[in-house]
């Protein structure tokens, strides 16, 4: 069972429909034990990263989910949800994230080149950088669905694709059981849908 | 790189995809969520769902459709048509929306837009804006283009994008209808006005139409069409091909 966690942000129900189209149970909770017992967790998110990370911390489920990852259950963030692994973010100051993955969220205007619309809203193509079991039905320059303003950097060693947008911008990372994706699986057609399987597979 | 968007419009009344002529004489299409797997399926970048119903039960009916649609097609939904305040937002973001366009209820009141931009992201707000000439400027029209608000198009849209809206749907009520192409002047102008995503739509005939959206306004990012989809006289896939072909990069 995956659990999506309920903080009180984003689009859940796309995310549970899109696990219920690959076959896998998926439910949205807020509840610890649900987590808990889960075979792995899923945090989404959209929105701005200060808000989010405020309700993570408030309710809880940050730690649980923090908890959850060291014992080794795949997890997996999705857009801000991914933003939120990393350990600070620069959307309007600076804050904490969950710090599970080493690096920082920065804006994304002042990097890319000037000209080039912010938010990056649309289907972008993903460049693998590694191989990771969460994209083994994947090929390269597959599209992928981003919304985001900001973006994942000092995260090198962890990145295992990344699209270009002028400049190449993180598209998924993974460390060991944590990963994340930039881009909304859930949106991203079959494609999308067998990122998913596959993160049920690990 | 960033691919362009091919967007249908599926105009939803008591449950059922209608498409306005010139936004008279309306005519009954297809199932809504039949429709929206179809296109999907057809290599479709996006949907918008325009809600064109007036009455309660018409909008508790179009939340249902939404929600099954989300349940089974998994690539981006824009929700428009009677969106008034926060609440709306809500309302259809918990169905499944991704993103919401605003449009008379903006005009009516403009403070929803800076309101759902902090709540919900800017992302997450679309202006829509209904534009036609009047004397020689680009007026913004109000309730589905019958009120002319003598506000200019540019000012107003530019107006919206700095108070959160992170993407434009520009309408042309010249063009739309007519299947001569896309208002490439009108939707210039926009795109020099402001650096959010822009989306065109009103005027789409042929394929071709879409092709010189994309060569003579690279900055324009997608291009919306209803009726040319919906009664098959362009296909999307092949549409895409062709845009492809062209040197246009798109989702195949």
């Amino acid at each position: 069972m995956v659990a999506i966690v309920d903080y009180g942000v984003g689009n859940l129900f796309s995310v549970r429909s899109s696990f219920q189209a690959v076959g896998a149970e998926a439910v949205v909770t807020s509840d610890k034990a649900v987590i808990e017992a889960a075979d792995r967790i899923l945090l989404p998110g959209v929105g701005a990263f200060s808000d989010a990370a405020k309700k993570l911390a408030e309710s809880g489920l940050g730690s649980i989910v923090k908890q959850e990852a060291g014992k080794g259950k795949p997890l997996m963030g999705i857009c801000l949800g991914m933003q939120l692994l990393f350990e600070r973010s620069f959307e309007y100051g600076c804050f904490e994230g969950l710090g599970l993955l080493q690096g920082d969220v920065i804006p994304m205007l002042g990097y890319i080149d000037e000209g080039l619309k912010v938010p990056h809203i649309g289907w972008n193509g993903l460049q693998f950088v590694k191989k990771h079991p969460l994209f083994r039905y994947c090929k390269e320059g597959d599209h992928v669905y981003f919304v985001h303003s900001y973006f994942a950097s000092r995260c090198q060693e962890d990145v295992v694709a990344v699209t270009e947008y002028g400049k190449e911008l993180t598209a998924a990372v993974a460390k060991g059981n944590v990963m994340g994706c930039q881009f909304h699986p859930e949106k991203s057609g079959d494609v999308g849908l067998n990122i998913l399987r596959a993160f049920c597979e690990l | 790189m960033i691919t362009k968007r091919i967007i249908p419009c599926l105009d939803i009344k008591d449950g059922k995809v209608v498409k306005g002529v010139q936004f008279e004489g309306l005519r009954e299409v297809a199932s809504p969520v039949e429709l929206a797997k179809f296109y999907s399926s057809c290599g479709a970048d996006e949907l918008v769902f325009y809600d064109i119903t007036a009455s309660a039960e018409g909008r508790a009916l179009f939340t249902d459709i939404l929600r099954e649609a989300a349940r089974q097609v998994f690539i981006p939904l824009t929700v428009g048509g009677g969106i008034r305040g926060v609440a709306d937002f809500e309302r259809v973001l918990s169905c499944g929306a991704d993103k919401v366009s605003v449009n008379s209820g903006a005009i009516a009141n403009p403070t929803i837009i800076g309101e759902a931009a902090k709540k919900y992201g800017n992302q997450c707000v679309v202006i829509s804006a209904d534009i036609k000439r009047v004397n020689g400027a680009f007026h913004v029209f109000a309730k589905g283009g019958r009120e002319d608000t003598g506000m200019d198009a540019i000012e107003w849209i530019v107006r919206c994008v700095g108070d959160g809206a992170g993407e434009v749907v520009v309408n042309s009520m010249d063009t739309d209808g007519v299947k001569k192409g896309f208002d490439l002047e009108l939707l210039e102008k926009v795109c020099k006005a402001v650096d959010v995503p822009v989306i065109a739509s009103g005027g789409a005939g042929r394929a071709q139409d879409f092709v010189d959206l994309f060569e003579k306004i690279p900055t324009i990012d997608a291009g919306l069409a209803a009726s040319v989809f919906h009664f098959g006289e362009i296909e999307i896939n092949a549409l895409k091909e062709l845009l492809k072909e062209r040197g246009i990069p798109v989702r195949l």
